[in-house]
């Protein structure tokens, strides 16, 4: 990533410098306006992780496969907001201690595809109702994954 | 550059949380230390990905002419469209509100409804970075099994995302605009 937008910052100078900086100006300008939400999100986010210790977690979702345990991993995937590279550990974890791979594949769809802390930064680019429709609709989705995969595994 | 009140406020909490963080270390406070290590993580993972993918979506705004994204990913694009933007999409890192900001530039060039859509889901379920992750600690047929049973799901909420909005049509705003007006 860094590398490709070294060698496009670069590729972009030689053609032409005036827009390169106008292009990296506007970039910078967005990521500004949406900073501010972001800050406050990925603090609450990562404060609500950060105390909700790995054995409640195990509690909540259960041992083995069962519809309460992947309602609750749906819910709980949606609400949290955790980055890529500590939600497969995670998961891995769960997986140790006993939760079924059905409700894995729940919690890390939900976990992907569905933001309920990031709606006021989803709302400001699409609106509440597309936001809302979008993370909805993800929701049901999520769930008919899990279903499936609780087929096949 | 007008900062608006309520922009102080959000940075005055970011302000608030970490001198809360520095005063649980300095007298052991348990939870404060754990909030803090969190969401190191959390910032870590935006102050890496976001900026630069900020800095790309600006170049690609001054360079793509909305021609090129219209005919290749437009609504008269067709199956190769979405194709695309799930390459675009799995070649790409980082949280999905990253994907926000260049949802916003696709429409702002005249990418379809449907597309934008496939583009989301694609983000959020098939990155590359993500998925070597993902076979590494949950391994190679479960990670295959759900990227591969997420692929249809994904693309039947875009068609129901270009349903619901086919009279009212789509808008992707940049909130950095909002905020000048």
């Amino acid at each position: 990533m860094l590398i490709l937008t070294i060698g496009a910052v670069f590729a972009s100078l030689l053609f032409d410098r005036r827009r390169t900086w106008a292009g990296i100006r506007r970039g910078l300008g967005m990521f500004l306006g949406i900073l501010p939400d972001l800050l406050v999100v990925l603090i609450a986010a990562a404060a609500l992780l950060a105390l909700t210790p790995e054995s409640v977690m195990v509690r909540l979702l259960g041992k083995g496969s069962s519809l309460a345990g992947i309602a609750a991993a749906a819910i709980i995937g949606s609400i949290a907001l955790v980055p890529g590279f500590i939600a497969f550990p995670l998961a891995a974890v769960l997986h140790r201690n006993g939760v079924s791979l059905d409700v894995i594949a729940v919690f890390i769809t939900t976990l992907m595809m569905v933001g309920i802390v990031t709606l006021p930064i989803e709302r400001k680019y699409f609106g509440w109702k597309i936001a809302l429709y979008r993370n909805g609709l993800s929701f049901a989705g999520a769930l008919a994954v899990g279903l499936l995969m609780g087929l096949f595994l | 550059m007008r900062i608006s009140t309520t922009n102080v406020v959000k940075y005055a909490i970011a302000v608030i949380f970490v001198a809360g963080v520095i005063l649980s270390r300095r007298f052991g406070f348990a939870p404060g230390i754990a909030a803090g290590r969190g969401s190191r993580d959390f910032l870590l993972e935006m102050a890496t990905f976001l900026p630069l993918m900020f800095v790309l979506v600006g170049l690609f705004d001054v360079w793509l002419p909305r021609k090129l994204i219209e005919k290749h990913v437009g609504s008269g694009a067709g199956i190769r469209g979405s194709v695309w933007v799930i390459l675009l999409a799995m070649l790409q890192a980082g949280p999905l509100y990253g994907a926000f900001p260049v949802a916003h530039l696709l429409w702002k060039k005249g990418c379809s409804t449907r597309n934008i859509f496939i583009y989301l889901g694609a983000f959020a379920t098939m990155k590359v970075p993500m998925l070597t992750f993902e076979i590494g600690f949950l391994g190679l047929r479960f990670s295959l099994l759900r990227t591969f049973i997420t692929l249809p799901v994904f693309i039947a909420i875009a068609v129901v995302m270009e349903a619901v909005l086919r009279s009212k049509g789509l808008v992707v705003l940049d909130p950095a605009d909002e905020r000048k007006e």
